[in-house]
């Protein structure tokens, strides 16, 4: 169930600020730990970027979700780029294709509880994160 | 809150240059920085920088790479790099992201990173090579 | 809708009766203590949920309380559980609560309705069904209220299970006794990463002479507690390592090559002297 939604463009570096001090707020106010916070907010950032500099810019829509006794904060980035050819590989630690390090993905997967990702070329590419108190 | 600052700033202190971030990183910032460094080093002739990140809340792979590769690069110029200040929550997050900062040194705080980077120096006059990694 | 209609008649009519009715079965049951619940307790937490429960049925539905109406009602309910609970009561204490209200109501059904053969079959129906839902409700939240126990003494297990203490300047040492799971290993890395802070202290020794067993996943805490620790310029140092462990961990496929490992907790300290810059010497012997 979805208690609290909001939605922020991303288009241009600076968004990607603007949506990590967003998430980081939310994730104060369900009561995540620090380090957990840190963890969700480090993730978004990789995400958030990995919309607006492969899928030219799109959405984060950011909610705060319930499901039975716990409480969550479940990201999800959208955008109508040229898609990922090849998830399993984008996945791998150290696989880039615009010369950074390669964690963006694999490493943010490792950040979370929850991760999708999905994909096709030519439409867009949406991924989800969860953390869950 | 977009266009907070376009600069970091960049303090000389003798043969060191100390560089405090204090804001919110992002992309475009992080390389203008980059630029500056490197350029101060060279104009300047520092020997060292120590890069104080202990207001960071989040170092993310795009930080963590900008600051491997200022200590590279301040390694061609002959000077040292220390990042000091790293708070646990970032450490713990970076560990798990996948990002070592191999090739940086560092230190807890700005006293400890002032100290490292002095011994380093001093052993430079003495013809020793600070280079090698213990 | 007529049944409905008829019992929430017969809970306004019947008021008095069934509260001290209620009252009754429920102080024949419930273990009465000065110190912890009193005949005057009993009595001011039913009337409550009385008046709560017949606004609830005043809005006509009797078989999903999950709606807006039951709210209220619901909350006393869990409250009252709550403080039960605590006070010790089994779960067939608590739900008594709710159960003892059935043989009363039941009568009085029986009485009102009881001349129409077909009637007293329904009103019984809708209240037995209202009465086990509400029942199961308590037990619900019977659970709820352990499982918040225990997870706090599960907490503040974990708080004492990880003393950091200072053996010199700059020098920490946090000696693990038990088991160490994903849970105890993250606390144990977040509090001795924050002392370091605090304390300003370059060299950690972590020492595991009192951990059983070091499976893959405990070692790849350890290797992420001493990486995150350098990363914040501090130096961990691994101690008592026994030599089962070793030969185990060896055969793991673990082998903590970039950490610095010591056999016993003093050569530990050894190592951390020497890297801090301090001699200890024998005292020569004063007159």
């Amino acid at each position: 169930m979805i208690l609290k939604s909001e939605t922020l463009e991303l288009r241009e570096d600076n968004a990607v600020v603007r949506v990590r001090q967003r998430a980081r707020a939310l994730a104060i106010e369900i009561g995540l730990g620090l380090v957990d916070q840190t963890k969700i907010v480090t993730a978004t950032s990789e995400l958030a970027r990995n919309t607006v500099d492969y899928g030219g810019g799109g959405t984060a829509t950011l909610d705060v979700i319930n499901e039975g006794n716990r409480r969550g904060l479940k990201l999800t980035f959208s955008d109508q780029g040229p898609g990922i050819e090849n998830i399993d590989l984008a996945l791998t630690d150290g696989y880039t294709t615009g010369g950074g390090l390669g964690l963006g993905l694999s490493g943010s997967r490792r950040l979370v509880n929850d991760f999708s990702i999905d994909s096709t070329p030519g439409i867009g590419t949406t991924v989800s994160i969860t953390r869950w108190i | 809150m977009d266009n907070i600052m376009d600069r970091i700033p960049i303090l000389k202190m003798g043969q060191f240059l100390l560089v405090t971030i204090q804001v919110d990183m992002y992309d475009r910032l992080a390389m203008a920085l980059q630029d500056d460094l490197t350029t101060k080093i060279v104009e300047h002739n520092s020997k060292g920088v120590l890069i104080d990140i202990s207001s960071l809340e989040m170092v993310d792979s795009f930080i963590g790479r900008m600051l491997g590769s200022v200590a590279s690069m301040s390694r061609m110029l002959d000077a040292v790099t220390v990042v000091v200040g790293m708070q646990p929550a970032v450490a713990i997050t970076m560990v798990e992201l996948g990002l070592s900062l191999s090739g940086v040194r560092t230190a807890l705080n700005v006293e400890q990173g002032m100290s490292v980077l002095n011994g380093l120096v001093a052993h430079e006059v003495e013809g020793a090579d600070y280079d090698s990694e213990e | 809708m007529d049944t409905n209609n008829n019992l929430t008649e017969l809970f306004k009519k019947y008021e008095q009766e069934l509260l001290t009715d209620w009252i009754k079965e429920q102080l024949a049951v419930i273990p009465l203590h000065e110190n912890l619940l009193t005949e005057f307790e009993v009595k001011q937490d039913t009337t409550d949920f009385y008046n709560a429960f017949q606004l609830a049925i005043q809005g006509g539905e009797l078989v999903d309380i999950k709606g807006a109406h039951w709210e209220k009602t619901l909350q006393l309910l869990d409250n009252i559980t709550k403080s039960r609970t605590r006070l010790g009561f089994t779960p067939t204490e608590t739900a008594t609560f709710i159960f003892s209200l059935k043989q009363p109501l039941f009568t009085l059904i029986q009485k009102e309705f009881g001349r129409d053969v077909n009637t007293p079959g329904k009103e019984l129906w809708a209240a037995t069904v209202l009465l086990d839902k509400l029942g199961l409700y308590t037990a619900e939240s019977y659970i709820k209220t352990k499982e918040e126990i225990i997870r706090r003494q599960q907490n503040e297990m974990l708080e004492l299970s990880t003393p950091v203490v200072k053996v010199w300047d700059k020098i920490l040492a946090l000696p693990l006794i038990g088991t160490l799971d994903s849970i105890r290993t993250q606390v144990v890395m977040e509090t001795l990463l924050q002392e370091i802070v605090r304390t300003e202290s370059s060299v950690a020794i972590i020492d595991i002479t009192g951990v059983p067993t070091v499976d893959t996943l405990v070692a790849q805490h350890l290797m992420k507690t001493v990486s995150a620790a350098r990363l914040m310029g501090a130096e961990c140092i691994i101690s008592g390592i026994r030599p089962q462990i070793a030969q185990s961990m060896v055969h793991l496929g673990v082998t903590f090559s970039d950490i610095t490992t010591r056999a016993t907790l003093a050569d530990a300290i050894r190592h951390a002297f020497a890297q801090t810059g301090v001699k200890v010497s024998r005292a020569s012997r004063q007159v």
